[in-house]
């Protein structure tokens, strides 16, 4: 499925993070961190590191990586891959930003609800 | 022969700066008397704003204490307006009835708020901005809340509604003009700027024209009416739309007047005997309010006073806007013309705005936002007239990128002559390490210091040695024996702190692209050392940045395991009270906080608490009084105490007083990694100081200082710094010792790592032998400590931050189908 044919649910305003920051939102399936670099790209990835179940959303946002603030591990906000030494990966969920609103991928949505 | 006599009506800074050229060229030259109408001493008007905003306190903006004026000889007289001037028989007389004859008189009196003669201008809640009464009468409305509405936007108006605003009132900027600052900015800045307040909640009207004040009933504002019918409630109106020269006393006496007090190039009046100085005076068809004008007006006067001729022919101006966070500048003349050019700098995701405007191949104007750090060296181009045909490609990137200085720390090294001094305390040149190394085969830093002392002494210079050492040895030095930061550079700390000084980079970008970092954005490890480097170097000009700060200092609580945070209010030097503890158990029972510990540092702990409570906890433990204890800083954390002669029967001196004096001077700096101090009533050390950081035991004959222990991953004992007599003279040793650590630790390395690093003679020496360089570091923290002392807590009780305690959304699971 491509961009323009998925339906999207608006969080927000892309001013409401700040850049190089994460906000939280909150769901059903347990908080998303939401990702913004310096760059203004979001990205959204489930708040929960796979170590110790740490806060991604309060982790330091370098690059386009963020890294846990329990333990220092480091993940690719793109994929959700751990990176370095570390395996483990969290989910992403697809993310966007269309006039200045940031928007979630709503199947993404759907999926981590079941 | 009989001094002169000089009166001077005014005390505002002018005629401050005036007697201090004064004082220097001739002691003896003059009696002095000043008559003041504010009932206080001399204070810089300047930072008013800073009082208003709650980052700095009255006492902080004393520019001449009551001591200055004993200690000059100087005669002022508080709260004594002028009324009458005898320019015959050459006397002054207050209202008060006080009187002094002069030889010379210098009128300073400044200017008067303008007032827009709107109905209901007198109401109760009108106020100005001028001066610190009115800062006081703000601060008061501001503890009652409500909406403050500020007419005006430009300097002042702006600096008001910033400081109302972080008071926690709702703030609205009502200005005439299309854009904001028009006088200084031209619309795009001014529309960033206006953004800029917006996004921090401050409701901006432009193109507002107000028309009544309205009247609750009692006397008092209730409203105001704009012209199209508009109507914003408020609790007080403040008028900031200007200034006026008050000249009415000079007009009385019947000296020339124009908008202000005319006067010469030599700063006289009609009247030769007497002269006129700063915002009372018109020159040349020009009134000043902005202070650099004033300071030149100064020395004219001073050297005139003493038989000089000297001139002042007018000024350029340049303005900074005092809004902590917003970074503002402005200088010349920028209006647009067929015989003028322009260079302009957007950076939209850097929130960066620079333009320079050319005429003749010289700026004649410039307005930079978001980035101001070349705005001195782009006035000075300005001002002296400089032609920028050579470097007009780079020009507006800034300084830095002019003169083409070599980029490889190593080739610069390379390029310096035989006898460059290297290292500076110990005067070792570069032709003497070079000659050592090839000579005695030396391999290792060590080896150097051993052979040399070169970088053996306070150590900045280790990175120049070790670039030597490469540069001499090539591939057989071992340069893994620097150990790089982190990943993103090659550079050690050492180099990076010492790079960050000589090419003045004053922001995380700056040195990441000056420094050749190899990542972009840097990681978790060097972008707080590098955000801690930038506030212990630069502390009043470097913004903090608080997303390279670790959790635990970006909301001031700490992160536990579980993603809830643990608050730790301070107890100054571990001292409480029944009140305290009744409004920690009332938090622990509201906020149903599963555990409360007793730390070893003497405070007591909250543990499990959400991180959307943290406001409301701080709000309720601030109502009693409680700031931040900053238990999770890399920063001055406890001073610990035992209760000294207080109550002991052993206790030599008031190891608890002492304590508390300490923690309050010394709270809310920051550090390389944290510090922890004590102070022990006798050599028994109930309080453990002889683990600490910094320690005092107390004794007999005074203060023992100790420093560089250790009793965490390591245990070591302290070294003694050495023995003073008076309890200023402990603080003013502590101080300096943190200071000089401040300055050279690398981030995360604690006292007694450093002390190991930089030797401990070295450090007894400096602080304890050289007391011009300890009274500098103390100087040094002092000043630091103007921007560092605001407590964290109170500042997000009032709003700061709210993004960091709020979920951005929340979804229903059905809402993603």
């Amino acid at each position: 499925m491509n961009a323009e044919t998925r339906n999207w649910v608006a969080i927000g305003d892309l001013s409401d993070i700040p850049r190089e920051g994460a906000r939280v939102v909150k769901t059903g399936a347990g908080c998303i961190a939401v990702f913004r670099t310096v760059e203004d790209e979001v990205f959204a990835l489930d708040d929960r590191c796979p170590h110790k179940g740490g806060p991604l959303s309060q982790g330091i946002v370098h690059g386009t990586s963020v890294t846990c603030p329990l333990h220092n591990w480091v993940f690719d906000l793109a994929t959700g891959l751990a990176r370095g030494a570390d395996e483990g990966s969290v989910p992403v969920t697809a993310a966007r930003v269309e006039n200045g609103k940031v928007l979630l991928a709503a199947d993404d949505l759907a999926r981590r609800a079941r | 022969m009989t001094k002169q006599k000089l009166v001077i009506i005014g005390n505002g800074m002018a005629p401050g700066r005036m007697l201090e050229h004064l004082f220097e060229k001739d002691r003896d030259a003059y009696e002095v008397t000043i008559f003041n109408a504010e009932p206080r001493v001399n204070y810089n008007r300047l930072m008013l704003s800073p009082v208003l905003s709650g980052e700095k306190t009255y006492e902080d903006i004393i520019t001449h204490g009551d001591a200055w004026y004993e200690e000059h000889g100087v005669t002022l007289h508080k709260s004594a307006r002028v009324s009458e001037i005898d320019r015959i028989g050459k006397t002054v007389t207050s209202e008060s009835g006080v009187s002094a004859p002069y030889d010379k008189l210098v009128i300073a009196t400044g200017s008067n708020p303008f007032i827009i003669p709107l109905p209901g201008k007198d109401l109760d809640g009108v106020l100005t901005y001028r001066d610190l009464d009115d800062v006081e009468k703000m601060l008061d409305a501001a503890k009652r809340g409500g909406r403050a509405v500020v007419i005006g936007g430009g300097l002042l108006g702006l600096e008001a509604a910033a400081g109302l605003k972080m008071q926690g009132m709702d703030v609205t900027v009502l200005h005439l003009m299309p854009t904001l600052m028009e006088r200084q900015l031209d619309p795009a800045a001014g529309f960033l700027l206006e953004e800029e307040f917006k996004r921090r909640g401050i409701d901006v009207r432009t193109k507002a024209n107000s028309h009544e004040i309205v009247d609750d009933g009692t006397g008092k504002v209730k409203a105001i009416r704009l012209d199209d019918g508009t109507e914003i409630e408020a609790s007080i109106v403040v008028m900031a739309v200007g200034i006026r020269p008050s000249a009415d006393l000079a007009k009385e006496m019947s000296l020339d007047t124009g908008r202000g007090v005319l006067v010469g190039d030599d700063m006289r009046t009609s009247d030769p005997d007497i002269f006129a100085l700063g915002e009372c005076v018109e020159h040349r068809g020009m009134c000043y309010g902005l202070v650099a004008p004033l300071y030149e007006m100064a020395e004219v006067i001073a050297e005139n006073l003493l038989g000089g001729a000297s001139e002042y022919t007018g000024s350029v101006t340049a303005t900074k806007l005092k809004v902590t966070g917003v970074d503002l500048y402005s200088a010349g003349d920028f209006a647009e013309g067929d015989d003028r050019e322009e260079i302009v700098l957007r950076d939209a995701a850097a929130g960066v705005y620079k333009r320079l405007v050319l005429k003749d191949n010289k700026i004649i104007g410039a307005v930079l936002y978001g980035e101001t750090a070349d705005g001195p060296w782009f006035f000075d181009l300005l001002k002296k007239q400089s032609d920028v045909s050579e470097m007009r490609e780079t020009l507006i990137f800034g300084q830095a990128y002019q003169g083409g200085a070599p980029l490889d720390p190593t080739a610069a090294v390379a390029a310096l002559p035989d006898d460059a001094e290297i290292c500076g305390c110990n005067g070792v040149c570069k032709g003497k390490i070079v000659g050592a190394i090839t000579e005695q085969g030396l391999t290792s830093l060590d080896d150097v210091r051993a052979h040399t002392k070169a970088s053996a002494s306070c150590g900045t210079c280790t990175g120049l040695v070790e670039q030597l050492m490469q540069v001499t040895l090539g591939e057989a030095y071992n340069p893994a024996a620097v150990t790089p930061m982190c990943g993103c550079t090659h550079l050690g700390h050492s180099d990076v702190r010492r790079l960050i000084k000589s090419k003045g980079l004053k922001t995380i970008p700056q040195v990441m692209q000056e420094l050749e970092w190899t990542s972009s954005g840097g990681c978790a490890k060097c972008r707080p050392a590098l955000n801690y480097y930038l506030v212990s170097d630069w502390p009043d000009e470097y913004a903090d940045d608080y997303q390279s700060r670790f959790i635990n200092e970006r909301v001031h609580a700490n992160i536990q395991k579980d993603g809830t945070y643990s608050v730790v209010p301070r107890m100054w030097g571990g001292m409480t009270s029944s009140t305290e503890l009744r409004a920690i158990a009332d938090v622990v029972d509201k906020f149903d906080i599963p555990t409360v510990k007793v730390t070893g540092g003497q405070r007591i702990d909250m543990l499990g608490i959400r991180k959307e409570d943290l406001p409301e906890v701080w709000a309720d433990l601030g109502k009693a009084g409680f700031v931040s204890g900053h238990a999770y800083a890399k920063g001055l954390r406890t001073v610990k105490t035992c209760v000294g002669s207080d109550w002991c029967r052993f206790g030599t001196q008031d190891s608890t007083g002492l304590g508390v004096k300490i923690e309050k001077f010394m709270w809310g700096s920051w550090t390389p990694a944290k510090v922890k101090m004590a102070v022990s009533g006798c050599p028994r050390n109930c309080a453990e100081a002889t683990c600490k950081d910094v320690g005092v035991i107390c004794v007999d004959s005074g203060y023992e200082i100790h420093f560089a222990g250790a009793a965490g991953l390591d245990i070591k004992g302290t070294e003694v710094l050495g023995l003073v007599k008076t309890e200023e003279d402990a603080l003013e040793h502590i101080v300096a010792v943190t200071q000089m650590y401040r300055e050279q630790g690398h981030y995360l390395e604690r006292i007694y790592k450093w002390a190991k690093r930089i030797g401990y003679d070295e450090i007894r020496s400096q602080i304890m032998e050289d007391a011009e360089k300890r009274k500098a570091y103390f100087d040094r923290f002092v000043f630091s400590q103007k921007f560092a002392q605001v407590d964290p807590w109170s500042e997000r009780v009032s709003g700061k931050d709210k993004h960091e305690f709020r979920p951005m959304a929340v979804l229903q699971a059905e809402a993603a189908e």
